[in-house]
């Protein structure tokens, strides 16, 4: 191996030749096998351990050069890894499960910054700590020397922004005098070289590794060949906010086209891309204006409880009264515990056990007793998708941006804020492509619960309700039949994969919960496990789910969900076979994603190369896995009419899931923040918000977004089919105006524009094309105006009132009708239940000795002091009776609390003059 | 009306040493004339329901019932025709009405030997003429008419004006033309906690969405808002989300700060109601 990229490296091997091997599978099995001949010298070489060899070379060679942001771990080929390599480096999942409470956890990512970094320096190299890396190199074939290359020449490439500080031990830096962190260099000239140097042509690196690496930047030839490829791209623009950009000029689809615009501005912008091709920074501008990603949080400004519905929840559906009226108790004991972790939570010291642990268990324990768990399970698993399904995951009271801001902004500007507030809080905040799972936002809450009230039946009923959610999920049907696929399709299909996700993580962690260790079992330990827990069945049939979307095309949908499922695996999950085999077959997906549209392909390619880059899935999986077996499995594929090949993802949904998607960003802004700050800066101005000038007034924006939380607050109470009703309703309706629009305005215009052609045409020097233009804008500018006039009556105009009226009384008749129908045949059923409810409750209340039935009768006194006790139904209808008026009552009989009053200072009085 | 909580500690600090006698409230108002009655009324009636409550105990102790009970039958013996117990009330700073109740308790006692039922005991309390002893009958009577804060009449009164305010909002809300359901009607379809008012749309008030109203016709101060929002109101917006109370006799204006997390304070029926508009309104 190291001969051939000795070869490489010294133009032996011709570049093109050697990509094309390492990326067609098919021509190099044809023709020579899955190696490698090369001519000089004669050496024989495994295309899997090739890539990895290559990028830890790549990794070695560049470790001194490489300051900014958190290193990227080395490749391990098709060997296990050695079991101290991934310790610590869990803590956010693990650790606080070892500690019993997970307090110290909620740091953010900064929480385990540390532990990730120290991870990833056991695993790879490591700026400026030495040889890392080059210990697992040896183990392996040396690669060439270093001698020749000139990477080491620090003063030609000034370094970028800062080290990887920990956000949680950065401060807030103004930027005014960006500093360059030296200890961290100790071959590099500290500061002077930040401010000072000018930007020079750098020597160029070898030909070879910068048109391999460079392949790693326009994406995908090498994608299928590694397991993450952003990873790798991460570590590209590291090379290229460093030192002299290894980009090659080859440009196939950009894989970087996709990411969003801020990104692809200031990688265009960075001087050295520019540089070193300027075609591709050609690309990358165009492809800005083609970008559509924005990144502003969407903001859902107030989080509801899960209402309250009859229909699920009133008496008749518990077995007892007791059982009821725990079950209300746990309720509230619920929300006190959560509102008490959002108030606190943050706070110094706060400590999840030591305050909630106790009252928690308590109220766990009571619906062991009250056999309470499904209707607990249902309202957290609610209330859990109420609260972090969205992709504002980070929302908890602190974050949330006043409501009363937000109103008076609206969200643009407060994408705009946020934007600010990023630059000016986190300028370092970069924690690398590879962030380990993490529970963010509120769900922190929902784990830790979990955790602390570790009840068995509790998880076992959450495990039923989530495998049964995700299963319908995945089925759901996206496409409206034969409708072009528009934002309604879109959304729908973002709103089921971000739920699927969430819903996915968390059956994960309580699946593998009872498995989790904090260290990575030995050896013999794993075995053990492996053929003990191989006898009992898994909690979802991983493989089936994943054969059965890959054969309907639906990958797209299903494989997000499934790896956020598979990184909550423990260390010995992997290896149990319905794991291994799913993971194979998942590492051979992301080698054959060719056939999806873009951003679909990109959110594929960006979620697996996450997952199996996670500690806990070995990476030989990866490695070993054979990418021609994938087709099989195709073969099979009953529909093309799948998910896969229509265009669903977006850059919004792309970045929701990938959040780790936008430290590219974080990296080509500290280094613009570093480097050009001197050479009078790129820096785009924020505007100010406040100097902007709305089309909208302030007060109006406000009234509109208080009708939109109307909107939503009138359906939170409302039972879930009343708006699902109210949707399809709309959409038929919405639908048919349009197609009523088409036959009626838009055949309107084109008959128009037919005349003005023809009259055109009959003007000399007339030429067609330019008629075309002239007249389809003009029908067009037309359209518009008359959409602007009537956009609210037409819809109106679709439905004549009489219909409107008709279908309304239809649908009453037909209510009544089914319900009477119902009635006419169960009426007696219904009588007999209630009735022997009732009975059963009187003779109960008659058996026992102090009978609230007697106290009916013995007045309204006994009443008075009890206002606010719950009071039967009975007694409350006969004070109903007493405080409605008559409808012509006008109210001007005086108040009885007046009357009585004024009853007691007689009493008194009188009493006084009698005695 | 809301008050500041530095007004209302000053409030506070003058009714300590008041007796709930109408020259005591009297002597209030004189002082504080431009806040409204009902609210010092209020603020006084819990103050001194907390004075009692701290105090209480200490006579309900046996030897002490049995003190009081002794001196009252040797002063009413003595004066039969005096007001001997309401007079042993005020001199032991102790509620009338609480008094009556414990001396009626213990002659119970003698009377049937054992323990008393306390619906006998409540029915007599109502209707003094059902004691048996005539002098003791006087004497309980006096102190239930005597006493502002306590006693079935009192009872009668407070469960008057509750009813009234809950007349009040919901004529209010028909006004408006805001549809409802009440505390009966929540209760029929099995809800597990009601408050008096559920709005079928709901609306914003300043701002803020408002799914249920609660009509509170006493003074919103700290000891009671803490017992209410643990009891009753986190418990609506656990089920129903963010809601309005209404503190018809006014609350400490510092309480009023869970308005982002949907609890609203007002002292009235609000005037900022924001329904949702269709149709017509957008254009």
């Amino acid at each position: 191996m190291a001969a051939l990229l000795e070869s490489l490296l010294l133009k032996k091997v011709d570049v093109n030749k050697a990509l094309d091997w390492l990326r067609n599978p098919c021509l190099s099995l044809q023709q020579k096998g899955d190696t490698l001949s090369l001519s000089e010298p004669k050496v024989t070489v495994q295309k899997q351990e090739f890539v990895p060899f290559l990028l830890n070379f790549l990794r070695e060679q560049s470790s001194q050069a490489l300051t900014n942001g958190p290193a990227t771990p080395a490749k391990t080929p098709s060997r296990p890894r050695p079991p101290t390599q991934s310790q610590g480096f869990f803590t956010e999942r693990r650790g606080c499960r070892s500690a019993g409470g997970g307090a110290g956890s909620r740091r953010g990512r900064g929480g385990h910054h540390n532990e990730e970094t120290g991870r990833w320096e056991g695993g790879g190299r490591r700026s400026g700590r030495g040889g890392g890396g080059y210990n697992k190199m040896s183990e392996q074939v040396s690669p060439p020397t270093v001698s020749q290359l000139n990477f080491n020449n620090l003063e030609d490439f000034p370094p970028v922004g800062s080290s990887p500080i920990s956000p949680a031990t950065a401060k807030p830096s103004r930027r005014i005098n960006p500093t360059p962190v030296s200890a961290e260099r100790p071959h590099s000239k500290p500061k002077t070289c930040f401010t000072s140097t000018p930007f020079s042509k750098p020597s160029s690196p070898p030909v070879g590794a910068e048109a391999l690496g460079g392949s790693l930047i326009t994406g995908s030839p090498l994608k299928n060949l590694v397991p993450n490829i952003f990873l790798e791209l991460f570590f590209v623009m590291q090379l290229l906010t460093s030192w002299s950009p290894p980009t090659s000029e080859k440009e196939e689809s950009l894989l970087i086209a996709h990411l969003d615009k801020c990104t692809l501005r200031l990688l265009a912008e960075n001087e050295r891309v520019a540089l070193f091709s300027p075609a591709l920074r050609e690309r990358l501008t165009q492809a800005q204006d083609t970008s559509t990603a924005k990144l502003s949080p969407s903001v859902s400004t107030f989080i509801h409880s899960v209402p309250f519905q009859p229909a699920t929840d009133n008496r008749s559906n518990f077995s007892s009264d007791k059982a009821f009226h725990t079950f209300k108790k746990q309720r509230d004991i619920f929300y006190e515990a959560l509102r008490e972790w959002e108030d606190f939570h943050k706070e110094p010291g706060w400590n999840f056990e030591a305050v909630l642990g106790n009252r928690i268990r308590a109220m766990v324990s009571q619906l062991n007793s009250a056999g309470n768990h499904s209707h607990f399970a249902r309202l957290f698993l609610k209330q859990l998708v109420q609260m972090c399904k969205g992709p504002r995951v980070n929302s908890s009271p602190g974050d949330t941006p006043d409501a009363d801001l937000l109103g008076m902004l609206g969200a643009d500007s407060l994408g705009r804020l946020k934007r600010l507030e990023e630059r000016l809080i986190q300028p370092h905040g970069i924690v690398g492509p590879c962030p380990p799972p993490s529970f963010p936002g509120h769900q922190e809450f929902f784990r830790d619960f979990l955790q602390i009230a570790s009840c068995c039946q509790l998880n076992q009923h959450l495990k039923d309700s989530l495998c049964q959610q995700l299963l319908q999920l995945d089925e759901v049907s996206i496409l409206s039949p034969a409708a072009a696929i528009g934002e309604g399709e879109k959304q729908r299909f973002a709103s089921v994969l971000l739920l699927a996700r969430l819903l996915a993580k968390f059956l994960g962690f309580i699946a593998f919960m009872p498995y989790q260790t904090s260290e990575r079992p030995s050896r013999e330990i794993q075995e053990a496990a492996v053929a003990l827990r191989s006898k009992s069945a898994p909690v979802l049939d991983v493989c089936a789910v994943l054969s059965s979307c890959v054969r309907r095309r639906r990958t797209v949908l299903t494989v997000p969900w499934l790896v956020e499922f598979l990184s909550m695996l423990d260390f010995t999950g992997p290896l149990l076979l319905c794991y291994r085999t799913a993971l194979g077959t998942l590492g051979m997906l992301l080698g054959r994603c060719g056939e999806m549209c873009n951003l679909n392909k990109v959110l594929m390619v960006a979620v697996l190369g996450w997952l199996f880059q996670i500690p806990v899935i070995p990476e030989d999986m990866f490695f070993i896995s054979d990418f021609t077996e994938v087709a099989h499995l195709e073969d099979g594929s009953t529909s093309s009419q799948g998910l896969d090949s229509i265009p669903l993802v977006d850059q919004q949904l792309l970045y929701t899931c990938c959040p780790f998607l936008g430290e590219f960003r974080k990296l080509l802004a500290a280094f613009v923040s570093g480097s050009t700050a001197k050479s009078g800066g790129i820096i785009r101005k924020i505007t100010p918000t406040s100097a902007e000038i709305r089309d909208t007034p302030t007060a109006n924006r406000s009234q509109q977004k208080l009708q939109v939380d109307l909107e939503q607050a009138f359906f939170h109470n409302q039972p879930p089919s009343l708006r699902r009703t109210v949707e399809f309703v709309a959409e038929r309706v919405g639908s048919n105006c349009v197609k009523h629009m088409k036959a009626t305005l838009v055949s309107e215009l084109v008959e128009r524009g037919e005349k003005m052609l023809r009259d055109g045409l009959e003007l000399p020097k007339s030429s067609p094309p330019k008629l075309n233009d002239s007249i389809c804008a003009q029908l067009c500018d037309a359209g518009m105006e008359a959409l602007a006039r009537c956009h609210v009556t037409s819809v109106c105009l679709c439905i004549s009132l009489q219909v409107l009226t008709t279908s309304e009384n239809i649908t009453k008749r037909l209510a009544t009708e089914k319900a009477c129908s119902w009635l006419s045949a169960n009426i007696t059923a219904l009588i007999k239940r209630e009735w022997k409810s009732r009975f059963d409750r009187v003779m109960r209340a008659l058996a026992s000795p102090v009978s609230p039935v007697l106290g009916d009768v013995e007045g309204v006194g006994d009443e008075l002091a009890t206002q606010e006790q719950p009071v039967t139904p009975k007694r409350k209808q006969e004070c109903q009776k007493v405080t409605t008026c008559p409808a012509d009552c006008r109210h001007t009989a005086p108040l009885p609390s007046d009357i009585l009053i004024e009853i007691k200072v007689i009493l008194k009085l009188g009493f006084y003059y009698l005695s | 009306m809301r008050l500041s909580r530095a007004e209302y500690k000053e409030i506070v600090r003058c009714t300590e040493h008041l007796r709930p006698t109408r020259q005591c409230m009297k002597m209030l108002r004189e002082r504080f004339p431009h806040h409204s009655q009902s609210t010092l009324l209020s603020i006084f009636s819990l103050e001194y329901q907390k004075r009692i409550k701290r105090t209480n105990s200490r006579h309900h102790t046996p030897d002490v019932i049995e003190s009081h009970y002794q001196r009252y039958l040797s002063e009413a013996k003595a004066r039969p025709t005096a007001p001997v117990l309401l007079e042993l009330a005020n001199e032991v700073d102790l509620s009338p009405a609480l008094m009556a109740r414990i001396i009626l308790d213990r002659f119970l006692q003698d009377l049937e030997g054992g323990v008393s039922s306390k619906t006998v005991l409540n029915n007599m309390l109502k209707e003094p003429s059902l004691i048996p002893d005539q002098t003791l009958a006087n004497n309980i009577y006096q102190c239930t008419i005597n006493d502002c804060c306590y006693g079935p009449l009192v009872d009668c009164i407070k469960h008057a004006i509750g009813q009234e305010h809950e007349v009040l909002l919901r004529d209010k809300l028909r006004e408006r033309n805001l549809s409802f359901l009440d505390e009966n009607q929540l209760r029929a379809m099995g809800y597990d906690k009601t408050p008096d008012i559920i709005l079928e749309v709901p609306v914003a008030v300043e701002g803020h969405i408002v799914h249920w109203i609660e009509s509170k016709a006493s003074f919103g101060d700290d000891h009671s808002h803490r017992t209410y929002l643990n009891e009753q109101f986190w418990s609506y917006w656990n089920r129903f989300g963010p809601g309005l109370v209404i503190y018809w006799y006014g609350f400490i204006g510092e309480l009023d700060c869970q308005r982002d997390r949907g609890i609203l304070l007002k002292d009235c029926f609000p005037t900022d109601i924001v329904t949702l508009c269709h149709g017509a309104h957008q254009d």
